[in-house]
């Protein structure tokens, strides 16, 4: 089986094309420009993972933009921010601070984006 | 007191990477004018990942691009004042300097000198009222970029049921926003029959969640008189003009716009500077110098770029040859070679060449005017061909890159001309 998708490694946005077998194994990929390409259509097609990016308040509700430290897996996305919707978190934070600890259980840290004081 | 070498109006990723670059060329007496209260720019709002993969070698946020660009600045000492807007820049006459007028708590209004001035200040979002579409007026109508500035800086709440015109990027990130934010995206109409838009965009925004993108649809009418009731979106022709019997209605209390962007070019058609219809931005030299001496442009008030990284790029050039303006100035006496924009090419930036000032390697930048498939981009000088590339795919949201090395480029004689050839024809 032949499956079509468009690479998001970078703004080229290659279409790929993978080659499956019966247990939806992929054998080959093709149309891709570097090595990410092949490595995102083995990953999509068995486990695709976003980082998701959103805004965590501060205890007097100024908005923190952040980011999962590594991507997740992609059914797990709204978990993320519903997890960390409801959190507060203290002033001030660097870039790159840990703001919130293990994002619904997928073992991955949620950390600033910018530096606020 | 208030004269300076160069003046850089606009903190966002061109002034400061503009401004960086300049002091590493050894100006030091040099300031960076920004109007909001803190640098960075639309960066501070662009929260999503994908910037920096070519100036960093990694995937950052905005706002961590803008802070590292920030942290550049001020660890070089680079002096800026925020929250002061510029009203005005002029030639002095009988001098080569420029008068830089502007406005702030700490300075009221003031006049400042200097010798060269770095036109930096992006451009901004075309508005419903250049879109001519019909209906009422009411609240529940934003464009994108306002939108998302209210919900990632404000952290504001604006809507539960959203339809978005225009396929543009910020339209496709807020459409992904918006439904993190706990709201439905029904539809993204785009009017043209390929997204604006990055690809990337269009996977990881929509089809992740599951949101339709309606190509050569609009919206024909705004309902609701006090609060945004719902639009109606039709099909459109060939001639992108609504098909009668199509339309439908979708009922929401949101509608954003992402229907292009306009750079923001006041201040520059103010100064004098000749603008290029074609981009809306300065009409620029290979050292990007706009028609007036010692005044540069650079990022996305001299063309709308798809990426930071390349008005990160371009800016530093600027910065460099505002320096070597200010140190030594530009050479005027050789031959300048037009670049013209032939077949499927809307524009180009330089739009014209002076052989003297020609760097080591010298960049062509240009939009192509629609999708193009299995083409070769062909840049000539007269018979002479002097590059010629193939591409797969060319789309207008994508901007290209070419670079030529100076002795491709050092004795030609006859204007460039930048153009698509279609195979097999």
């Amino acid at each position: 089986m032949i499956k079509e998708l468009t690479c998001i490694c970078c703004p080229m946005g290659c279409a790929l094309k993978a080659e499956l077998d019966d247990k939806g194994q992929v054998i080959s990929v093709s149309g891709n420009t570097c090595i990410r390409g092949e490595n995102y259509a083995r990953s999509e097609l068995t486990a695709p993972v976003r980082t998701v990016t959103t805004t965590v308040l501060s205890k007097d509700e100024k908005p923190i933009p952040v980011k999962t430290k590594e991507p997740v897996p992609k059914e797990k996305i709204f978990e993320v921010v519903e997890d960390i919707k409801f959190q507060r978190i203290d002033l001030p934070v660097k870039m790159g601070d840990v703001v919130v600890k293990n994002a619904a259980d997928t073992g991955i840290d949620i950390v600033a984006t910018r530096s606020v004081d | 007191m208030n004269e300076y070498s160069l003046l850089i109006i606009g903190g966002g990723p061109a002034g400061m990477a503009a401004a960086v670059a300049a002091k590493k060329a050894g100006v030091d007496d040099l300031l960076i004018l920004e109007r909001d209260s803190v640098l960075g720019g639309i960066l501070n709002q662009c929260i999503h990942n994908g910037f920096g993969l070519h100036t960093f070698k990694e995937e950052l946020t905005g706002p961590e691009y803008a802070e590292r660009y920030a942290n550049m600045v001020k660890e070089q000492g680079i002096p800026f004042e925020l929250d002061t807007m510029v009203l005005a820049v002029e030639k002095v006459q009988g001098s080569d300097k420029k008068a830089v007028t502007v406005i702030s708590a700490k300075r009221g209004v003031q006049t400042l000198y200097a010798k060269a001035v770095i036109l930096a200040m992006g451009c901004r979002e075309r508005p419903r009222g250049a879109l001519n579409i019909p209906g009422s007026r009411p609240q529940g109508v934003y464009t994108a970029g306002t939108a998302q500035k209210l919900v990632n800086l404000e952290g504001a709440k604006i809507g539960k049921e959203v339809v978005i015109l225009g396929s543009g990027d910020i339209g496709l990130i807020m459409a992904r926003r918006m439904t993190l934010e706990g709201a439905h995206v029904a539809a993204v109409a785009e009017l043209m029959p390929y997204s604006s838009g990055l690809k990337r965009n269009i996977v990881q925004c929509l089809d992740d969640y599951g949101i339709p993108l309606l190509l050569s649809h609009t919206v024909v009418d705004i309902k609701g008189r006090e609060k945004l009731e719902g639009v109606y979106i039709a099909k459109v022709d060939e001639n992108n003009r609504p098909i009668e019997g199509t339309q439908e209605y979708y009922p929401c209390d949101t509608l954003l716009l992402s229907c292009g962007l306009i750079p923001e070019n006041e201040l520059t058609i103010g100064a004098g500077v000749e603008i290029d219809p074609r981009t809306n931005g300065a009409s620029v030299s290979e050292s990007l110098e706009t028609s007036v001496e010692g005044v540069f442009s650079c990022g996305n008030v001299l063309h709308v770029h798809d990426l930071v990284d390349f008005v990160s790029e371009e800016s530093a050039r600027a910065g460099e040859n505002a320096a070597k303006y200010i140190q030594s100035g530009i050479d005027r006496s050789s031959k300048t070679l037009a670049v013209n924009a032939g077949n499927g090419v809307r524009y180009t930036v330089p739009s014209r060449i002076s052989l003297a000032n020609l760097a080591p390697l010298n960049h062509i930048r240009f939009r192509v005017t629609g999708v193009y498939k299995n083409v070769s981009i062909v840049v000539s000088s007269g018979e002479k061909e002097l590059l010629r590339k193939k591409s797969q795919i060319l789309v207008p949201s994508e901007m290209v890159d070419l670079i030529l090395k100076q002795d491709k480029l050092k004795d030609l004689d006859n204007d460039i001309s930048v153009y698509i050839e279609e195979v097999g024809v």
